[in-house]
């Protein structure tokens, strides 16, 4: 393929979901340990009354305030869900399924009680994204990687979901000894001072920052898939944390390209004339990519805890 | 319900009908403490739902058959239910990691498969994305009545099978003990959510059924100790909702069915989390204050029988307001005799715990408990004469 067709069409929204890709695997590498991983899911439902209320208060379709609506309702969800867990002695699970429920139905139904017809809001477009629409029209070739002029046609989403990628990182890599300790030994990492509330919290709001970032460039399902299934597939190959971050990235990285690709490109090799949703194709790779490490996985099994089946 | 039109008629009956199979139905889930498997379940019905479509059409029938479709979202379903179930059992993913993973994959591979029918070029989709969150407009009688008889059929089975679920639910180790084959009665009770999920894919939709398998057991919970009692109320507490939501979005434009009966639903979780009687948050806040205010008189009597001035504003006023103490802080006669009594029995409490005889008994202080409540009246009349007589408290 040539640089003049790959540069403008594919290279953004390639970009675009390996970035969100990797920015949703990074903290889910330490929700799946803690056995948070569903804070993923509620987050990317509740993402929608927030963005919805912001719309209302802004009345225009602008990202900052809808990103700051999402996170603010991501805040609040994560604040509800404690307080009905602790207030009604609840477990976490159906707490959590009481919050997000709610709020998403809330979200539905501001939706449909305001007229959105004349702006592009709707479930489904919260839903699976439009990571195929994020082309750049200005690039003519690889050329257009060196050429200013070009580069400012860049649609928004990339340089955001790139910082949300460095804000990221550079939260793991701070907190590092914190995160790793209080993952696995919350009561030691205690004792030597860590306070694990404030950061377990710190990492569902950075959990958060990265949904939101996501939602808004891929959909909120691909939110989900990439919390969970590329680090639950490198659990399966490595015991060792380092390693499987690194085994997380790269599958992140792997669902989103392969992902795009056969989205694109797949169903005209199959002789069909049009392509499919890039997130949700994404999403499939990742879950055949946990399949296969689930079945081939050299860790797949629990190393010697008793087996509960 | 007369006032209501035939198609808001039909809703309502349908509604109320999935809100008590979804109520009782959920509740043996949130006893096993699995409430979100639920989630994965309804999430993964998308693709069968699609793949239906695809079938129903290239049988060359219409794509919107009520029972294809659902046929289709049951096997999906049933799929992904298996895969959860496997990931759990032979991997060594937890549960949440392996309801998102299913959740998130059959959803997204739906979407795909989604795409894919709006390029087939039928152009009949539009009722599928009604799935999505449930749509009630165009409700036929036909799609009521599977409804309604989905709906039944699911509640016998629940009401058949309701003891041994009852029992994985508290205690599989007991019932596996017992000879229950606790997995299938898992496995039985994921089919009955997955059942009350593709029934209510029409109304509320899958993203929102959840919402139904959850909340009202929820609510129920807070009302009961009993696991029938709390059954029943779910089935009240869903029922109720599914037809006060259905009358209201039928009431108004632009009110969708399935988020209205989850807000309501909510409602019920809401007024249930503030207001039951012993595990409500406003139950919890008067015990509190009771338990703070005998502290604070125990407290306050205890330093009147010794003399000592009272700091502490919170006693003094509970003091003068019981009529035991004047507001410089000096006790009444009743307050007096309430004071020698407090500690006289603070004394005996000592005697008590110092003694290895007493020991079950000495387990029982707090500093509230009345002696007299825990010993006989001879018992305290032996250890009153250990302590002697009363003697005269310093002016």
């Amino acid at each position: 393929m040539s640089g003049e067709e790959f540069v403008p069409l594919s290279l953004t929204p390639l970009l675009i979901g390996t970035f969100a890709a990797i920015a949703c695997a990074l903290p889910g590498n330490f929700l799946v340990l803690r056995k948070q991983a569903l804070i993923g899911d509620a987050i990317s439902h509740v993402v929608l009354p927030g963005i919805v209320v912001a719309f209302l208060l802004t009345g225009a379709i602008s990202t900052w305030p809808m990103m700051l609506g999402a996170a603010g309702a991501s805040v609040v969800a994560v604040v509800m869900i404690e307080a009905v867990r602790r207030l009604g002695q609840i477990e976490p699970g159906a707490a959590m399924g009481v919050v997000f429920t709610t709020m998403f139905a809330a979200g539905v139904l501001l939706l449909e009680q305001t007229d959105t017809s004349t702006v592009h809001l709707d479930v489904e477009h919260a839903l699976y994204g439009n990571l195929e629409s994020l082309i750049w029209l200005d690039a003519t070739g690889w050329s257009s990687l060196f050429d200013p002029e070009a580069l400012a046609g860049l649609p928004p989403e990339l340089p955001r979901i790139a910082l949300t990628l460095l804000v990221v990182s550079l939260f793991m890599w701070l907190f590092w000894r914190p995160l790793k300790i209080s993952t696995f030994d919350e009561g030691f990492a205690r004792t030597i001072g860590v306070r694990t509330g404030a950061l377990g919290f710190a990492l569902v709001i950075i959990a958060a920052i990265a949904a939101v970032a996501a939602f808004d460039a891929v959909g909120s399902i691909i939110v989900i898939a990439m919390f969970i299934c590329p680090p639950a597939a490198a659990r399966m190959m490595t015991n060792r944390l380092e390693t499987q971050i690194t085994w997380s990235v790269v599958f992140a990285i792997v669902s989103a390209v392969s992902g795009y690709v056969l989205a694109g490109y797949g169903p005209l090799w199959l002789g069909a004339a049009d392509a499919v949703s890039a997130a949700g194709m994404i999403a499939t790779m990742s879950g055949l990519i946990l399949a296969c490490t689930a079945i081939w996985g050299p860790c797949r099994t629990r190393a010697g805890a008793p087996s509960t089946a | 319900m007369l006032q209501l039109g035939y198609n808001a008629t039909l809703v309502a009956i349908g509604a109320t009908l999935l809100g008590v199979s979804a109520g009782v139905t959920g509740t043996f889930l949130f006893l096993r403490k699995r409430a979100l498997v639920s989630d994965a379940i309804s999430h993964a019905t998308l693709p069968g739902v699609c793949l239906g479509f695809m079938v129903l059409v290239a049988l060359g029938g219409d794509g919107r058959n009520l029972i294809g479709l659902l046929a289709g979202s049951a096997i999906s379903a049933w799929v992904g239910l298996l895969c959860m179930n496997w990931l759990t059992r032979h991997t060594r993913l937890a549960e949440d990691a392996a309801i998102g993973a299913v959740l998130s994959v059959f959803f997204g591979f739906g979407i795909v498969l989604l795409t894919v029918i709006q390029t087939m070029g039928v152009g009949r989709q539009a009722g599928l994305e009604g799935f999505l969150l449930g749509s009630t407009a165009g409700m036929l009688r036909a799609d009521a009545l599977i409804i309604a008889i989905g709906g039944a059929a699911t509640l016998l089975l629940v009401m058949i099978i309701r003891r041994p679920m009852t029992m994985v639910a508290f205690d599989p180790e007991y019932a596996a003990a017992r000879g229950l084959p606790v997995h299938r009665i898992d496995l039985a009770m994921m089919g009955l959510v997955m059942a009350v999920t593709v029934v209510g894919l029409k109304i509320v939709g899958l993203i929102l059924i959840v919402a139904l398998l959850i909340i009202p057991p929820v609510t129920a919970r807070f009302w009961s100790e009993r696991s029938d009692r709390v059954v029943l109320l779910a089935g009240l507490a869903g029922g109720l909702a599914g037809y006060l939501g259905a009358a209201l979005s039928a009431s108004a434009p632009n009110l969708p069915t399935g988020p209205i009966i989850v807000l309501v639903s909510f409602g019920f979780f809401a007024l249930s989390l503030f207001l039951a009687p012993v595990r409500g948050v406003l139950a919890a806040v008067l015990r509190h204050l009771r338990f703070q205010r005998r502290v604070h008189i125990r407290q306050g009597l205890l330093a009147l029988a010794q003399g000592q001035k009272i700091y502490e504003p919170l006693t003094l006023r509970l003091l003068r307001r019981a009529g035991l103490a004047r507001a410089d802080g000096v006790a009444t006669e009743t307050g007096k005799a309430r004071a020698a009594k407090a500690l006289r029995d603070e004394k005996r409490w000592e005697i008590v715990r110092a003694d290895q005889a007493h020991e079950a008994t000495a387990a029982l202080y707090d500093g509230l408990r009345d002696i007299e409540t825990v010993l006989t009246q001879d018992q305290i009349v032996e250890i009153d004469r250990q302590i002697g007589g009363p003697q005269e408290v310093p002016a």
